[in-house]
């Protein structure tokens, strides 16, 4: 059973959701998202997705352009992200990456799965990629060992539902809402609906992302989903911080609190 | 050439693939929309109402057919070929662009939509598209780069005259390409109520097959009008290539005329060597940006770099997919044409024939006058008069020290 696998169903023998965190690769610093990630991960996290920066991130709202132009102004190409997921994944808890599609086909699909798994790496998030132009994703992603990731939407029909999770090794990520990534005030009450119209289609574990932005929210979510992603509300208080130090304690609290909300009732 | 006639059936306007170009690299929750303007669009090219509309429209709304005029004096300048402009700067709002609007624009009102969107470089989509939505009584937002609203301010002008919102945007270059970022990010937010009516032939599948086709007008008429004015076909038919939309609508009915030429014309601002330049077949390498795949100006992590052209509407780092597969194919060629190049041809094409022509148009100008030294004086030459110069006025002022 993949790693991945692993980690939800000890959150289910437990009674509660994954937690899954999302960080940009190079954000604050090369070493600033290695360390970063690290105390998530000792402080609650049960997963990472690591963002590979991209010059156009059109599912970014505000908050995580900034992070990526930081990431980018770091110079964090897919050289150092292998380096952060391998540094991250000494951990020994799952270590994803998340890329938008011209990185990965610009770097070569073979050469970016390889070395996913040589990083110690398990799996990928692709949200642009859909899966009727994944062929050749998918052969390099099983050669490799590396767990896709598919994105799905309120706006997806039971047909795509079914085309998109048959593609999927290793959870599905659920939008809980139309639109990009931020803070929002509320949960989106599409995103209950849609895990139970995924839930019709797979056996896999269902993820919610987009959105999510405390605890109360993470609390909410964990009731009907098997994992909760939490991404801009990370970089929200990191860019609030003025150094390292203080982002690392800053997270470190927010983790512990996400963890706290993830327990079913 | 058989083998490209075959190769034209391969053409699958199903899946969006032009050859290995082409397709849809865009998030999920975008998938529907596609679906949905795809499925109304096959709909409506076969229902004689639509056809209908869309023609009346064009002619006594745009002012279709628009000429073909001859240019005897340019045409010294250009080795002595005939020479002649089809004239899309005559139809109302003063680009080409205003053809694909009225198309997606009636889509629009069919699909129920009543808020459309759009990106805009030189304002004349941006302006096209504020037109259509005071037409059809839509809300209209307009994205368009920070540093674009400067250039063309007097299109920042127009849209607002005409109803619309012009949103600035900040991020990224401050062009076309974050303009386009923006208005997706707006699209996957609101596309239950909203169309995203991009202006040019790139983007995901359908955006390249249906501005293509709404295009097509511009090489339908031209091919008509040059048989009835010299009996044959022309040696060449040539435009400037942004992302490709007037060009595309040019080429595409000639291409099964397979001894007429097609140049396309992209910006090569300071000149490709110098890296600040806008050409992207000619400089570029094959990738992905804004959900196709196609040539694209990036560096080897699949990081988009910045484009740089003296005209707002060719500084875009993309093009559409069907012209990578042309040039490819063998069946297209491209050349760069620099800043300064362009702007003499702007000057020789205001001067020799009366005729300000757009920035963007005036990189198809320059190009010809090398193209028609090297065919000579029996060629026929059509090229595409994409757009006016009225809002390039005030840079060409500063460009040539007149102020
Ligand atoms: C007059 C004119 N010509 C050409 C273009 C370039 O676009 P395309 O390559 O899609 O025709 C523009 C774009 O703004 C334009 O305004």
């Amino acid at each position: 059973m993949s790693s991945i696998h692993q980690v939800f169903d000890k959150a289910k023998s437990e009674n509660r959701a994954v937690l899954i965190a999302y960080l940009p690769a190079g954000f604050p610093t090369i070493d600033g998202s290695i360390a970063i990630m690290q105390e998530m991960l000792n402080s609650g996290v049960d997963l990472v997705e690591i963002g590979v920066p991209y010059s156009d991130p059109l599912m970014d709202g505000p908050i995580i352009q900034q992070a990526v132009d930081v990431a980018l102004h770091n110079k964090t190409g897919i050289n150092e992200v292998m380096h952060i997921v391998k540094e991250v994944s000494k951990s020994g808890k799952p270590v994803l990456t998340m890329s938008y599609w011209s990185p990965i086909e610009k770097w070569g699909i073979d050469k970016f799965a390889q070395q996913m798994n040589q990083s110690g790496g398990v799996g990928v998030i692709t949200p642009d990629l859909p899966p009727d132009e994944s062929e050749a994703w998918i052969t390099a992603t099983d050669e490799n060992k590396i767990d896709r990731v598919f994105v799905v939407a309120p706006s997806s029909s039971d047909e795509r539902l079914k085309l998109v999770t048959n593609k999927v090794t290793g959870f599905v990520y659920a939008a809980s809402l139309m639109g990009v990534t931020g803070t929002r005030s509320e949960v989106s009450n599409r995103a209950e609906e849609l895990v139970n119209r995924v839930r019709k289609h797979t056996q896999l574990p269902i993820a919610v992302g987009l959105g999510v932005s405390n605890s109360e929210q993470a609390h909410e979510v964990a009731q009907f989903a098997d994992g909760v992603i939490v991404g801009s509300a990370f970089v929200n208080v990191i860019l609030e911080q003025p150094n390292l130090k203080d982002s690392i304690a800053a997270v470190a609290q927010l983790c512990k609190d996400f963890a706290r909300g993830v327990h079913k009732d | 050439m058989t083998t490209f006639l075959q190769d034209l059936h391969k053409i699958d306007d199903q899946t969006g693939h032009f050859g290995q170009f082409g397709g849809r690299f865009v998030p999920e929750a975008l998938i529907s929309a596609l679906d949905q303007l795809e499925a109304e669009y096959l709909k409506a090219v076969i229902d004689p109402k639509f056809n209908e509309d869309f023609q009346n429209l064009l002619k006594d709304y745009v002012g279709r057919p628009s000429p073909l005029t001859e240019a005897k004096n340019f045409s010294k300048h250009a080795g002595g070929a005939r020479v002649f402009l089809k004239r899309e700067d005559l139809n109302h709002t003063g680009s080409h662009k205003i053809n694909n609007v009225i198309g997606q624009a009636l889509l629009t009102v069919r699909m129920g939509k009543k808020r459309i969107i759009a990106e805009t470089g030189a304002g004349q989509h941006g302006v096209a598209t504020a037109t259509a939505a005071a037409l059809f009584g839509l809300e209209c937002i307009i994205y368009m780069g920070e540093e674009d609203t400067v250039r063309q301010s007097l299109n920042v002008a127009r849209m607002k005259l005409l109803g619309a919102t012009v949103v600035p945007v900040t991020s990224g270059t401050k062009t076309l390409k974050d303009a386009i970022n923006e208005a997706m990010r707006d699209w996957v937010t609101n596309v239950e109520t909203t169309h995203y009516l991009l202006g040019t032939v790139a983007g995901p599948h359908p955006f390249p097959t249906i501005g293509r086709n709404f295009h097509s007008i511009i090489g339908v008429e031209a091919r008509q009008q040059i048989l009835e004015k010299t009996g044959k076909l022309p040696t060449a038919v040539t435009a400037c290539v942004g992302g490709g939309s007037n060009a595309i609508g040019l080429f595409h009915p000639f291409i099964l005329d397979k001894d007429v030429q097609l140049h396309g014309y992209e910006a090569a601002g300071d000149g490709i060597e110098t890296g600040r330049h806008a050409a992207t077949l000619s400089g570029g390498t094959i990738g992905i940006l804004h959900g196709t795949r196609s040539y694209v100006l990036q560096d080897e992590n699949g990081q988009t770099l910045p484009s740089h052209s003296i005209s707002a509407g060719l500084d875009y780092p993309g093009v559409g997919p069907e012209h990578a597969w042309l040039k490819d194919s063998g069946r297209a060629f491209y050349h760069p044409i620099t800043d300064t190049e362009a702007m003499d041809g702007f000057s020789l094409l205001s001067q020799t024939e009366g005729i300000i022509p757009a920035i963007e148009t005036a990189h198809a100008i320059a190009g010809t006058v090398k193209l028609g030294k090297e065919l000579g004086k029996d060629a026929v030459i059509v090229i595409n008069c994409s757009g006016r110069g009225d809002k390039d006025v005030e840079t060409a002022a500063k460009w040539f020290k007149l102020t």
